[in-house]
């Protein structure tokens, strides 16, 4: 078992690595890179609902898209947020996601299980039902296109430098939400995962612990969703439709959740596979199901879960490396 | 858990490894091509790649003398998808100009990219409106070379007015597209003293209209359609199953030939509008369904004759410029002033959109350009020629109005 040290200097390392290596291999993979990213911290978000919190959400979707709209809506009717108010909108982007996720937290965390995918999805279809009618603000079916990105001494339309901003932003949501899931409140929201009446026997409000990750979930969304629409310069519904939900949650599976860095893996496989491949071989599609397929047959934990199951293997017969195994999340 | 972060790094250095390397010869031109491939428009997407390969096989891969590379990229129905794939095109293939995307939606996500990437986009398929009416300033570097989705629905109003009716009921899918085909035929319609006495919008992808049928007014003389995908092909089975006898007047995708071959003789008699039918009789026509027939095995939609025709667009405006790219700017001046003798008719640009026949169409039973089965075709009834994207209003007039939308032109004569 290697040390919570070694992990955060692994991890800072692979960053580093990353955040060198890129701007060096052609424009194509920055603006894939920063894609990915832009998601990964959606995905990230909702490893701590799904990871650490045991609650399945089909409508992350919907906090990545309103930060998404209130980017586009308040660039192109404000022409507000193309300078340094590009900030104030990062916040607003993470309060009104957050906002929403209250106010959906307050129907959907009285739901376990699956009813609780279920109330997350209607209420995601809700919003994405509201970008798709609501014709004068959010331009219909249409979308909204933006104008280029903000300039504030640093010309963000510049892809390279737009890659280092939403680097900052991917390494500081990581990290945020590793002391976060470190914290006695994350270790709480892991006690709910395991068992939720021994944390109320405890004395626990659990529904508290619970609403509150999943504000917080929300602000996070928020904040890729502000990135994602710069990004892309152009948001529609298609940006929050169940499918971008249900992405993000195969990535999280995809990479292992309850790790944080799975969510990040997930995506940079989803999109590298999607975007990139598919750039190259029409049969793309198959080599992204059987990637999933395999996945969920014979690592459960996600790819993440590789290394313990490595150990497991060169270590049969001791009980070690099965009772790591038993004690991690599934 | 020794290695646990290894497979990041690993990932991610492979992930990286993939940089690029386009060569860029003069000789050549290189045209991406955006096409949604996988997902639900796989189908539209092959119609779409299919017509334009067909233009560059019978022409030796050449356009203007000029050879060919020509990259299809897989946009998979999504418009940020497009945005991706259209970057990836220009960034890395360096191409001189990108065609396709499918929806609206998408030609609205892909029309900013040709400005901030200073490269040509050619829309073969997007027909929102605006891109190049209202906003047709905002990107000069954008081109369509099919129509806009309000063109042929202008005419249709004129014709069912013309036909006696004197109102109508419109039920269209709702979304952007509807709205505008809807809008279209209601301002010719009611310009010429008609009444839209009823506006009824089912959601994209209704594949059940029973909520919708029973509630339209009896005291209309004729139904108009505006169906997408497998809409088109409900939609007359159920009105007509209900025991509804009134004539439907479509918009160009309730029966054009990518859902026409799936329909029942329910639709005999339906009359649409659209810049082409496979079912035009005409040497070239009859010549370009045989040949697309004989190599894919089916009809050419307005899909594969929109792209075929762009192919031949780009072919001759590369042989006004001597067979040498001139620069987007100067591409977009000399298609401009190109007069097409196209598949579908001829041809004429205004505003960087084309000016072109509309064909009113009717759906016959019958034996088409010698094949000996009896199949469904969109027989023209007539023909409007010339038609601009601001019909007869001229284009002040025309720009003065909104953007047709769910509530324009408002229905004065719904109760």
């Amino acid at each position: 078992m290697v040390s919570q040290q070694v992990k955060i200097a692994l991890v800072t390392a692979a960053l580093a690595v990353f955040v060198y290596i890129v701007p060096h291999s052609g424009s194509f993979v920055v603006l894939l890179a920063t894609r990915a990213m832009a998601f990964a911290i959606l995905a990230m978000s909702l490893d701590i609902l799904l990871g650490y919190t045991g609650l399945a959400s089909l409508g992350q979707a919907a906090y990545f898209g309103v930060g998404a709209y209130l980017t586009a809506v308040l660039a192109t009717k404000f022409h507000f947020g193309m300078g340094w108010d590009f900030w104030l909108v990062v916040v607003l982007g993470i309060l009104i996601g957050a906002a929403l996720a209250a106010l959906f937290g307050l129907f959907a965390i009285r739901a376990g299980d699956v009813y609780f995918l279920m109330i997350t999805l209607a209420l995601g279809q809700c919003v994405w039902g509201l970008a798709y009618r609501w014709n004068s603000l959010t331009g219909g079916d249409n979308g909204i296109n933006m104008s280029g990105r903000p300039n504030f001494g640093l010309d963000l339309g510049n892809e390279v430098t737009f890659f280092y901003l939403v680097f900052a932003f991917f390494a500081a949501s990581m990290g945020l939400m590793y002391v976060l899931v470190r914290s006695p409140f994350g270790r709480s929201l892991t006690g709910i995962r395991e068992r939720e009446l021994r944390m109320q026997i405890l004395g626990y409000n659990t529904w508290l612990h619970k609403y509150i990750a999943f504000i917080i979930a929300g602000g996070f969304g928020g904040l890729a969703g502000v990135l994602w629409a710069h990004t892309n310069g152009h948001v529609s519904p298609e940006t929050l439709v169940l499918t971008t939900s249900v992405d993000a949650l195969l990535m999280v599976v995809l990479g292992g959740a309850g790790t944080l860095v799975g969510g990040a893996i997930g995506a940079a496989i989803v999109f590298g596979l999607r975007e990139y491949l598919s750039t190259i071989v029409p049969w793309w599609q198959y080599v992204l199901g059987g990637v999933y397929v395999l996945t969920i047959l014979y690592l459960p934990m996600g790819l993440m879960g590789i290394p313990s199951r490595l150990r497991q293997r060169f270590s049969q017969g001791k009980d070690e490396g099965s009772k790591e195994l038993a004690s991690k999340p599934s | 858990m020794t290695s646990k972060l290894q497979k990041i790094l690993l990932g991610s250095c492979l992930a990286l490894g993939l940089a690029a390397a386009a060569p860029a010869s003069a000789e050549e031109l290189r045209i991406g091509f955006i096409a949604p491939t996988t997902g639900i428009f796989a189908q539209t997407g092959k119609d779409m790649v299919d017509g334009f390969q067909m233009y560059l096989d019978e022409h030796g891969n050449k356009l203007g003398g000029v050879d060919v590379k020509f990259i299809v990229e897989d946009e998979q129905g999504k418009p940020d998808m497009a945005v991706t794939k259209a970057k990836k095109l220009i960034l890395q293939d360096k191409v001189h100009m990108f065609i396709g995307g499918f929806l609206a939606s998408t030609g609205y996500a892909l029309a900013p990219v040709s400005n901030s990437e200073k490269t040509l986009y050619i829309a073969s398929v997007p027909a929102a409106d605006d891109l190049t009416q209202r906003q047709a300033d905002k990107y000069p570097l954008f081109f369509r070379t099919t129509w806009t989705s309000s063109q042929p629905h202008h005419p249709l109003g004129q014709w069912a007015c013309d036909q006696g009716h004197k109102k109508v009921i419109t039920i269209a899918a709702d979304y952007a597209f509807g709205y505008e085909v809807v809008g279209g035929f209601q301002k010719a319609f009611e310009d010429c003293g008609g009444k839209v006495i009823q506006k009824i919008w089912p959601p994209l992808g209704t594949k059940d209209f029973g909520p919708y049928i029973p509630t339209m007014k009896a005291d209309a003389d004729a139904i108009f359609s505006l169906m997408v995908g497998p809409m088109s092909l409900q939609f007359p089975k159920q009105l007509r199953g209900s025991g509804n006898k009134k004539p439907i007047i479509g918009g160009g995708t309730s029966y054009d030939e990518f859902v026409l071959p799936f329909m029942g003789d329910e639709v005999i008699g339906d009359v649409s509008a659209l810049q082409y039918s496979a079912a035009i009789a005409t040497p070239k026509n009859e010549a370009f369904v045989k040949a697309y027939r004989a190599k894919y095995g089916k009809v050419p939609s307005y899909y594969s004759e929109g792209n075929y025709t762009t192919a031949q667009i780009i072919d001759e405006a590369m042989k006004k410029a001597g067979g040498k790219w001139p620069g987007p700017e100067q591409f977009i001046k000399i298609m401009a002033n190109l007069k097409i003798d196209a598949v579908r008719g001829p041809l004429s640009f205004e505003d960087r959109n084309p000016v072109q026949n509309i064909y009113i169409k009717k759906v016959e039973k019958k034996k088409m350009f010698g094949y000996d089965k009896d199949e469904l075709w969109n027989t023209v009834i007539k023909t409007y020629p010339n038609v601009s994207q601001y019909w007869t209003y001229g284009k002040e007039k025309f720009l003065a109005q909104p953007v047709y939308s769910r509530d324009f032109p408002p229905c004065k004569f719904c109760e």
